[in-house]
């Protein structure tokens, strides 16, 4: 589009527009007046002249308006930022620490950072919003298609056309339009791909404007040297981000318990502090109040506000139970883990050069816990690679199914130059018929080299390609070439055609478009002499109604052929003709017109006016269409059956059809013996379906039909002691009524999986939704969480990484609770022995970088790498899977065990070096049981234990665990000596004040004895009883690893690319620390990395 | 942020892979990290690792225990609590009346030493009830000053509240609650092996009481010149409402313990952990008869001149004799929890095993 060459009969034009977003009526909106004036600027542009109210075209990369002022940027942007739930809940310990008599920790080591990183984000507004402020901008149209819904003006191609191909959108238009100058109206923004209403003026005469003359967003243009357009839609406002930026933001059961949790928590701190702060109040009055000679306070002795102020120093110090960090952490390790899934070359699909990609990053451990999918059949469960595989016309059926070592039988095509050599075709028979002239047969194939929307492309004479909307058109129309009718170009008014080896240009009067209500097309054209003709394909339900009464005959046993290609699992469609009258056309026409530009009611008009002309249709024949398999679908289904997944398959096919799927991907097997069949739309289906809940057995396999209302409950009952549930003739909207059924009642975690525009409502409406990126455009992947290219990964995606995701996610859980509360309870503990005065445990720099250091890298680790068995032991045993629907691993009981567990362990961590402490000294005799010898005993038992602790959890011991395990304890003891030296002291008095402390103290064999004992009274329990439980009650987990000598792997890797992996793992990782230990910049460094990566 | 991490990221590059061309341009790399295929140790609970690992717990902790039972064992200890004890009863008394709380009271306990005290001898003063280890007490003090900043001398740190100055608003020094708070009995103490023999005062070493990193770098005195005296040094100042002496006049004997650098006020300084503790006064001097061998047994006295107040937080008083080993002081909770834990390791382990040999010998529950 950069190399626009103006045309030779026009010059550049401009095109200014003064926007007035005025609402013109209900819902139209004056897009703008559209001028056209000749000028010689040798660049195209169309110049957008934006009103300062304007939102139309605001909002993204080009146009956008400020969003602030001088004066309003301070409040305004400080009020933003204190909405982040991290941020306010630091301001608020940031204010308790500020009031020195509450303050039990520095409030500097609070309030400089949190400064930073308010000041730095602040800038980072500041500077976004001056890059903002613009009023005024040329727009160059090489930006428009990746940005905006352009209305199309005017084109290089004759008759305005324009060809464009809509990857992300669904198959291939052309569009038309032109117009000089005029005023548009339309309708509001919104999200549907396929409509589009609006009105141009032009001298005071009123056209419509429809779906056919907009340019939508991502588009590309084909065979098109140029085209000017006006942008009606700007930025979000686009249809294409209207309809896939609407997605409701999933979240994960796990989610959902935390916050559940963190309520809980909140209220169990309150519960510690208000303890805290009650002793504080009795040992006032009995203690404090006789010590005030030693410690005197300003207004003398007042236990209830001294209690008060102990509270909120206890809310403080014991703030670490509010796992505030933990949402970062959670996410960073949903990230990592969907990296894994975009990284795996096991669901890489060699190809289409498709990797699998994880679109949503937040749901990765959800897909450890699926109980019910969803599944499309078409381009799901197979290829949607059509090959034309029968037919039956006028009666008589033709090809045979393709059998292996049949090649004899393929028909030779070279009698037809412009026969595409890939076409294979089982019976000569046919070809013959044709080439004798049989009329019935010709007017087949003629009809369906005219009645589609394929978009030929010749580049050279004879070399033809076909475009096709949908790969049964594709399909139809490579056949009709290959058996003499050669569909070869096409204009919005006539269809050019090769009918055996005769050029013939037909004119086309009419399309009456497919779509999923109509589930038929048809296209009225004149012949060259003269004869007006209506082809029309369909559905053979649909196409049958509308039949003439003279083809009852021919259509029994057309309908017998059907049922036998249905039964091969090929895919159907009915063919009929009618000759039309002109004098009725012409008045048809005039109404069709009519209708079009109509603004209210168009939709329905046109459908009448269809209806009407689609009735007494002469049957033609049928067409059958295979589709094959993918790779591997019968093996992933048994193998996802297995791990006790409900496989449902919710199809727009035939019954039997997707009957005969069924058996060919073994959801149904000839040992299924009770086999129902629920039909829709009969009134006693509430009885049937009642009637086959009584007699259902394990092995049956219903296909219901039925989705009333009134049914929806039994159907559920029914459908869910099934083993097998296919769904056949079902329409998008039922598809997700479906899933949201089973997602209301069952409670079960759900993922729905499709290619097409059709499945998109399902895949947003379950837990998880997956897009297959096969032969059917792009919507299902833009508007699902995972995508990937073969319906077979959904076995890796479900068996190893979700379970693994799960698995590491819960695990991650439970030890950062343990850690947190293990911390905090030592506290607490303390505070009886201090008097509740809020004196903490530790030295503040413990505190700080506990944390930040010592314990978060290897539980990253742990988080990122841990693998309870391998990959192929992870598919293998389904069974495995199973944990993750229980929800075993992390739950409320869970917790609460996670909870006793700490408060055993920060028992032990307390009280035995109290105990051990008491009374006693060095062996040279000097001090040891002062306050800071034993705040690096407590510490260095707790970090000790805890890291025992990660190491009895983690499974899998890569050379990164055992670095981030060992770094971090060496971290510790380098950081203390470091903290606690002559120079640190000297230069940071006041900061350092624990000099001499690891030096006196990490010397005495008593201090290691204690040490190791807390170690050991931790770790053995846990030791004992998970022995207990392996030997006892073996979980599947047990078993598999006990049967199955882990085998290491040892691959090639470069050593350099490993080496810039691990290197930004560990700045994520950092960025990560320093998140969790409460210094907030790491916050803004985080959002500006994520946002690059955005934008990258 | 979970909004921002909630966007569908696109595709991220981590490589140059953007740079790649051909049909598998966007074929993940084949590295071990990115596929999940690091060589890793996978650590199992099984019976032939927990089993032994537990008996082997046990014995290390029985050994440990008898070996650290016995040496504590060889440890012996004095504890006296002369709070209302023989004359000092009076003092106590006395002290009671707020108006006496300057003065200077002495008086005198006797005890017996049954056994002979081997070896090196520690002379401790113990407090109980004490805290030390209250938040608000432990901040007010200031480290800068103590280390001899010039500048904090005349300036005390905001932490030292409410001692920073005195009413006349001259900055004390040392500053803060806990330097006010210190501990102030003297003790001497006297020997004589029967009654009627000589008495023998007791030589008691009263420096290296304290850590070496304090004495030599966390208290220093302020700078002076040559030709100052300590005195002129901490001019200006005035020494903390509770205390009787000056700072640069703690130790009359010795001129190079005072100041800041005064090792009673050193060790006072490092706060204990708990309410009771004790705190080392002085280390028997071994040089001379009769005590080369260590204290010998028989009959002791301590003149104790009773300065510092306890009734007023329902406190004792100590003094505590105690020898060392390379183990620390007479603690016995150690040893007797690390026998403990090896019969609960052991009986644990036999449980283990009889688990082990009822369900998991023959992996009965592992073939199913």
């Amino acid at each position: 589009m950069n190399q626009l060459s103006p045309p030779p009969h026009l010059a550049s034009p401009h095109w200014p527009l003064s926007l007035l977003p005025v609402p013109y009526c209900n819902d139209s909106l004056l897009v703008g007046r559209v001028y056209m004036y000749v000028c010689t600027c040798t660049t195209v542009h169309v110049h957008v002249s934006l009103n300062m109210h304007s939102v139309l075209l605001s909002q993204d990369n080009a146009i956008r308006t400020s969003k602030y002022n001088v004066f309003s940027f301070l409040p305004l942007n400080l009020f933003e930022q204190f909405q982040r739930l991290a941020n306010a809940y630091f301001l608020v310990l940031l204010i308790l620490q500020l009031i020195p008599e509450i303050s039990s920790l520095s409030w500097f080591t609070t309030v400089v950072p949190l400064l930073l990183v308010l000041t730095m984000t602040a800038v980072k507004d500041a500077s976004d919003d001056i890059v903002r402020d613009g009023r005024y901008y040329l727009l160059p149209l090489s930006e428009c298609l990746s940005q905006a819904d352009l209305l199309l003006l005017t084109s290089s191609e004759p008759l305005n056309l324009v060809y464009i191909e809509t990857a992300e959108l669904d198959g291939t238009f052309i569009l038309k339009c032109v117009f000089p100058t005029g005023e548009v109206r339309c309708e509001p923004p919104n999200n549907r791909l396929d409509k589009f209403k609006g009105t141009l003026t032009v001298n005071g005469q009123t056209y419509a404007l429809d779906n056919d003359k907009v340019l939508l967003r991502g588009c590309t243009l084909r065979n098109t040297e140029w085209c000017f357009g006006l942008v009606v839609f700007g930025g979000p406002d686009t249809k294409l981000m209207q309809s896939s930026g609407k997605t409701v933001f999933k979240r994960t059961s796990i989610d959902g318990l935390m916050n559940v949790l963190v309520l809980c928590i909140f209220g169990f701190l309150a519960v510690m502090c208000s303890i805290l702060a009650v002793g504080n109040a009795i040992w006032e009055v009995r203690e404090g109040s006789v010590f005030i000679a030693f410690l005197p306070r300003p207004n003398g002795v007042n236990a209830g506000f001294s209690a008060f102020l102990t509270f909120w120093s206890y809310v403080i110090i014991l703030n670490t139970v509010v796992p505030i960090s933990l949402y970062v952490s959670v996410e960073i390790i949903r990230l990592g883990n969907s990296f894994y899934i975009d990284w795996d070359r096991k669901m890489y699909y060699p190809k289409s050069d498709t990797p699998a990609q994880a679109r949503t990053t937040t749901l990765n451990e959800e897909l450890g816990q699926i109980k019910y999918i969803f599944s499309d059949k078409t381009g799901t469960l197979t290829q949607n690679i059509m090959t034309f595989n029968k037919c039956s016309i006028n009666g008589k059926s033709y090809g045979r199914t393709q059998c292996r070592g049949d090649k004899t039988q393929t028909v030779d095509f070279t009698w037809n130059e412009l026969a595409d050599p890939k076409f294979v075709f089982h019976d000569p028979s046919l070809v013959e018929l044709v080439r004798e002239g049989d009329l019935a047969a010709q007017h087949f194939f003629r009809l369906l080299a005219l009645c589609h929307t394929v978009m030929p492309e010749e580049k050279t004479e004879g070399e033809l390609y076909y475009q096709a909307q949908s790969p049964d058109e594709g399909a139809l129309v490579t056949a009709a070439r290959n058996f003499g009718f050669v569909f070869r170009s096409r204009t919005p008014e006539s269809i050019r055609i090769m009918e055996m080896g005769q050029e013939v240009t037909y004119d086309l009067l009419a399309v009456l478009d497919f779509n999923n209500v109509r589930k038929r097309m048809s296209v009225i054209v004149r012949s060259p002499k003269g004869k007006l003709i209506l082809f029309c394909k369909g559905a053979d339900t649909i196409v049958y109604e509308r039949l003439h009464p003279s083809c009852l005959k021919l259509k029994d046993t057309t309908t017998s052929h059907l049922n036998e290609y249905a039964g091969d699992g090929l895919r159907t469609l009915a063919l009929a003709y009618k000759d039309l009258d002109d004098d009725y056309m012409e008045d048809w026409r005039r109404r069709h017109h009519e209708a079009n530009i109509a603004m209210d009611g168009k939709e329905e008009r046109l459908d009448e006016l269809y209806e009407e002309i689609e009735k007494d249709l002469m049957l033609l024949g049928a067409t059958a269409v295979e589709d094959k398999l993918q790779d591997g679908v019968p093996q992933t289904i048994e193998q996802l059956a297995k791990a006790d997944i409900k496989i449902w398959v919710l199809t727009g096919d035939k019954q039997e059809t997707a009957e005969n799927i069924g058996y060919a991907c073994n959801m149904l097997r000839e040992d299924m013996t009770e086999v129902f069949i629920v039909a829709a739309n009969t009134r006693d289906v509430t009885t049937s379906i009642s009637c086959f809940a009584n007699v259902i057995t394990h092995n049956s396999s219903p296909k219901a039909y039925a989705l009333e209302k009134d049914l929806e409950l039994e159907l559920l009952r029914t459908a869910c002691m099934c083993q097998t549930v296919i769904c056949c003739r079902v329409t998008p909207l039922q598809k997700a009524q479906v899933v949201e059924l089973v997602k209301h009642y069952k409670q079960a975690v759900t993922l729905a999986i499709g290619d097409g525009a059709n499945d998109v409502s399902m895949i947003k409406a379950a837990h998880i939704g997956v897009g297959i990126s096969g032969q059917e455009g792009m919507q299902a992947v833009l508007s699902s969480d995972y995508s990937f290219a073969q319906f077979r990964y959904l076995q890796r995606l479900l068996l190893v990484h979700g379970r693994w995701s799960y698995l590491r996610m819960c695990k991650f859980l439970r030890y950062f609770f343990y850690k947190n509360f293990t911390f905090t309870f030592v506290h607490f503990w303390y505070a009886f022995f201090c008097g509740f005065s809020a004196q903490t445990v530790y030295d503040e720099w413990f505190i700080t970088l506990y944390n930040l250091v010592y314990t978060a890298l290897p539980v990253l680790g742990m988080s990122l790498f841990d693998q309870d068995v391998n990959d192929r032991w992870s598919s293998q045993h389904p069974q495995l899977y199973s944990p993750g629907q229980l929800n075993l691993y992390f739950s409320k009981k869970a917790f609460v065990r996670c909870m006793m567990h700490s408060c055993y362990s920060s028992l032990i961590l307390f009280f035995i070096p109290w105990a051990a402490m008491y009374d006693t000294v060095r062996d040279d005799g000097k001090d040891i049981v002062d306050y800071q010898s034993f705040a690096l005993l407590a510490q260095t038992c707790l970090l000790i234990a805890v890291t025992i602790q990660l190491s009895l959890d983690t499974h899998y011991w890569t050379a990164v665990n055992q670095f981030f395990v060992w770094g971090s304890l060496s971290a510790y003891f380098a950081i203390t000596f470091t903290m606690y030296s002559n120079g640190m002291f000297l230069i940071f008095t006041s900061t350092f004040p624990f000099i001499g402390t690891a030096r006196n103290s990490l010397n005495q064999p008593n201090v290691w004895l204690t040490i190791l004992l807390t170690s050991i009274l931790c770790a053995l329990p846990v030791v004992a009883y998970r022995f207990t439980l392996i030997q006892l009650w073996p979980t599947i987990n047990d078993k598999v690893q006990a049967t199955g000598p882990y085998d290491m792997h040892y691959v090639n890797y470069t050593l350099d690319m490993y080496c810039m992996y691990y290197i930004i793992y560990i700045y994520i990782y950092v960025l990560y620390v320093l998140y969790t230990s409460d210094v907030p910049c790491s916050r803004f460094i985080l959002c500006t990395t994520l946002d690059m990566y955005v934008l990258y | 942020m979970q909004g921002l991490l909630g966007k569908p990221l696109g595709r991220v590059h981590w490589s140059n892979k953007a740079a790649k061309t051909g049909p598998l341009a966007h074929r993940p790399d084949n590295s071990a990290f990115m596929q999940q295929r690091l060589p890793a140790w996978s650590p199992m609970l099984t019976t032939s690792t927990v089993l032994p690992f537990m008996y082997c717990m046990a014995v290390l902790c029985l050994v440990v225990g008898v070996s650290l039972l016995i040496t504590v064992q060889g440890t012996q200890e004095m504890k006296l609590d002369y709070t209302e004890a023989g004359t000092c009863n009076n003092c106590f008394q006395s002290l009671k009346n707020v108006s006496n709380a300057g003065k200077s009271c002495s008086c005198r306990v006797v005890f017996t030493l049954e056994h002979e005290f081997k070896g090196d001898v520690f002379f401790y003063y113990g407090l109980q009830n004490f805290h030390q280890n209250l938040r608000k007490y432990m901040d007010s003090r200031d480290d800068a000053q103590m280390v001899g900043r010039k500048q904090n001398l005349k300036n005390p740190s905001s932490y030292c509240e409410p001692y920073i100055r005195d009413e006349k608003d001259v900055p004390i020094a040392p500053c803060g609650a806990v330097a006010n708070s210190m501990f102030n009995d003297s003790f001497a103490l006297q020997y004589q092996g029967q009654p009627g023999d000589p008495i023998n005062t007791v030589p008691l070493y009263r420096k290296g009481i304290a850590w070496y990193t304090d004495e030599n770098v966390k208290f220093r005195n302020p700078p002076k010149n040559k030709s100052q005296t300590l005195a002129q040094v901490f001019e200006g100042t005035t020494s903390p409402p509770y205390w009787q002496k000056p700072v640069y006049l703690l130790d009359p004997l010795d001129a190079t313990n005072n100041g800041f650098i005064n090792e009673d006020l050193i060790v006072w300084m490092r706060e204990a952990a708990f309410p009771n503790f004790k705190k080392l006064y002085g280390v028997l001097v071994r040089t001379q008869e009769p005590f080369t061998n260590g204290l010998p047994a028989g009959n002791y006295s301590i003149d104790i001149v009773y300065n510092f107040p306890v009734q007023y937080f329902k406190g004792r008083k100590q003094v505590v004799l105690s020898t060392v080993t390379w183990f620390g002081g007479q603690n016995r909770f150690l040893p007797i929890a690390y026998l403990v834990t090896s019969g609960l390791v052991f009986i644990i382990a036999i449980f283990l095993t009889v688990i082990w040999w009822k369900f998991g010998k023959d992996a009965k529950n592992m073939n199913e």
